[in-house]
């Protein structure tokens, strides 16, 4: 014990009471932790080690290089990004004027038009994506008006393929880029648009230099969360893509539950996971993660 | 049509201007909405073919989920899948719930470089694709006999519903002044009691929501189901998964109408809460 601490009892008290606070708190989050690491690191870290042992049971990139050399494989990556991106674009399209319009509303008529949000966000998934089936099947809802306005004379085919895939994940995904993008439209203080307007720029102007860039982080947030929860997706291309549209979560799981071929299904787990991971990196570099957790 | 040159913003645009986005917005709100409730004029059919608007009405379908105890197909019987979501459900709120808001209490008090690394892993399990939780989980515990055991169920809902809880808690404790527990601690109370007593009922309303948010995750929860549930122990949208996937049986949209009531309740509910809560501050 040196002469400084014998001077200030008291300031080496306060230290050993400020570590026991610390401890507490981390204390609190032990449990959350262990939940964490026994039912994801450890179960996804074992698919990790899965992902590289071949059949005869040493280690080896067999699987994976199965992977890219499969006609079937690259089929999957390229049907995965591509119902994704779409999806992701379509959503901006659509999200981005309806956010915008929710935003110039007063309060009480946003909130009102929230629960338009809400209301689908938190119906269950499958009860949206059967309803979609209903109205788009061959003799549907939609087949029915349409050949009774005359509009056509035989039904079409708008579902059990790409199409109706897009129609359900833009529907169910809709909310998820609205939500941070309705926040950070809100937080944009309308006294610069007052002040570009002010100084001359027509409505437009004032839109696409100052509102539009303010805007850019919402957007972004909204756009990764949707495109990320997009690659993972099943239940609604495996009921409205009606085995036609194959994405990288239906593989897995048929690799699984039809194959039992474990290392197949980890590396391709592996890799989305990859990719989601590199997504959300960028995108914890471009937003607040708060943001992202924000739903 | 003089309302039509009616400014609708600051900065002098008119409303005419502006009319495309008002009918883009609305037609955008309408099929955000009205999609999902087609399903309600369907149950009531009495037709088996799915045909709008129903030619004859019936109750049969619900007659069907509620007491027809046959199994068909070789799925559960929807009575026990409805009993299993409803226990699982209940369960989760009593894992997910503590434990997320321990962590949030412990989060918001830790300091910035320690949340920092802890947040990112806490909200993982909303990150991690879930398809690969799910057979990471499915793979775990089969070494654990936990396949198609309740326990098992409620172990991988509450880890999907835990980090909403987090974020509701967090958020809510975010708004709150930690010093009150201070000042309660300075006069002899424990930490705990200050806890219960000074914080605990001025968060309450974000706790409940947030474990009525845990209660509808789990009770919407598919894909961990799809692995790990099975046997007698299969859940509601694991059946209905089912039997989706192979016919468009009519039984389902009678279901979809019941969990379309239960879960536009508790959204009810939840903002309720949070009106009143608004209120309060």
């Amino acid at each position: 014990m040196t002469i400084v601490d014998m001077e200030k009892p008291n300031e080496r008290g306060l230290q050993q009471v400020a570590a026991n606070e610390r401890l507490t708190f981390f204390g609190l989050t032990l449990p959350y932790l262990l939940m964490v690491t026994a039912l994801i690191v450890i179960p996804v870290g074992w698919l990790f080690y899965l992902s590289f042992i071949g059949r005869d049971g040493s280690l080896s990139f067999e699987n994976y290089e199965r992977m890219m050399k499969s006609k079937a494989y690259i089929r999957i990556f390229l049907t995965t990004f591509k119902i994704s991106i779409l999806t992701t674009i379509i959503c901006a399209a659509i999200g981005y004027p309806l956010a915008y319009f929710m935003s110039q509303l007063s309060r009480k008529w946003a909130n009102i038009c929230m629960i338009g949000v809400l209301i689908p966000f938190w119906t269950s998934l499958l009860v949206r994506t059967y309803a979609w089936l209903v109205l788009l099947q061959k003799k549907g809802l939609l087949n029915n008006m349409a050949i009774e306005m005359g509009l056509i004379s035989e039904p079409i085919k708008i579902v059990h393929n790409t199409t109706g895939t897009l129609i359900g994940m833009v529907h169910i995904m809709l909310p998820f880029l609205i939500l941070p993008l309705y926040a950070n439209m809100r937080a944009i203080d309308k006294d610069a648009l007052k002040a570009a307007s002010s100084l001359g720029a027509t409505p437009t102007r004032a839109f696409w230099t100052v509102f539009f860039p303010l805007s850019l982080p919402g957007l972004l947030a909204g756009l990764l969360i949707v495109f990320v929860l997009c690659l993972g997706f099943y239940v609604t291309p495996a009921i409205l893509g009606g085995g036609r549209v194959i994405m990288a979560a239906m593989k897995i799981s048929s690799n699984i539950e039809l194959y039992f071929s474990w290392g197949a299904a980890s590396a391709l787990g592996v890799v989305l996971l990859v990719v989601t991971g590199i997504i959300l990196f960028i995108a914890s570099k471009l937003v607040s993660m708060d943001q992202l957790g924000n739903r | 049509m003089s309302f039509l040159n009616k400014n609708v913003s600051e900065t002098q645009i008119r409303l005419k201007d502006r009319l495309w986005l008002y009918i883009f917005a609305y037609l955008i709100l309408f099929l955000l909405i009205v999609p999902s409730l087609v399903v309600i004029p369907m149950s009531f059919s009495a037709s088996q073919y799915l045909e709008f608007p129903p030619r004859e009405w019936s109750l049969r379908w619900y007659e069907n989920y509620f007491f027809a105890w046959k199994v068909e197909n070789g799925f559960n019987d929807w009575m026990q899948a409805t009993w299993t979501s409803v226990k699982v459900a209940v369960l989760t709120i009593f894992v997910a719930t503590p434990i997320g808001t321990m962590a949030a209490y412990g989060l918001v008090n830790s300091n910035s470089r320690v949340s920092k690394i802890l947040f990112p892993i806490f909200i993982s399990p909303m990150m991690v694709p879930i398809i690969l939780v799910a057979i990471g989980l499915f793979y775990f515990f089969v070494q654990f006999k936990l396949v198609g055991s309740v326990f098992g169920l409620v172990l991988g809902h509450s880890l999907v519903a835990m980090p909403l809880v987090l974020i509701i808690v967090f958020s809510a404790l975010k708004n709150y002044d930690m010093n009150q527990e201070k000042v309660a601690r300075s006069l002899g109370a424990t930490r705990f009691r200050a806890f219960r007593e000074i914080t605990l009922p001025q968060i309450k309303f974000s706790i409940i929501s947030a474990s009525l948010i845990a209660f509808l995750t789990s009770f919407d929860e598919i894909i961990i189901s799809l692995f790990v549930a099975g046997g007698d122990n299969s859940t509601i949208t694991r059946s209905m998964f089912l039997a989706l996937r192979d016919q468009i049986d009519p039984t389902i949209a009678a279901i979809s109408t019941i969990l379309i009531v239960i879960s536009s309740g508790l959204l009810v509910i939840i903002q309720l809460i949070g009106n009143k809560e608004n209120k309060k501050d």
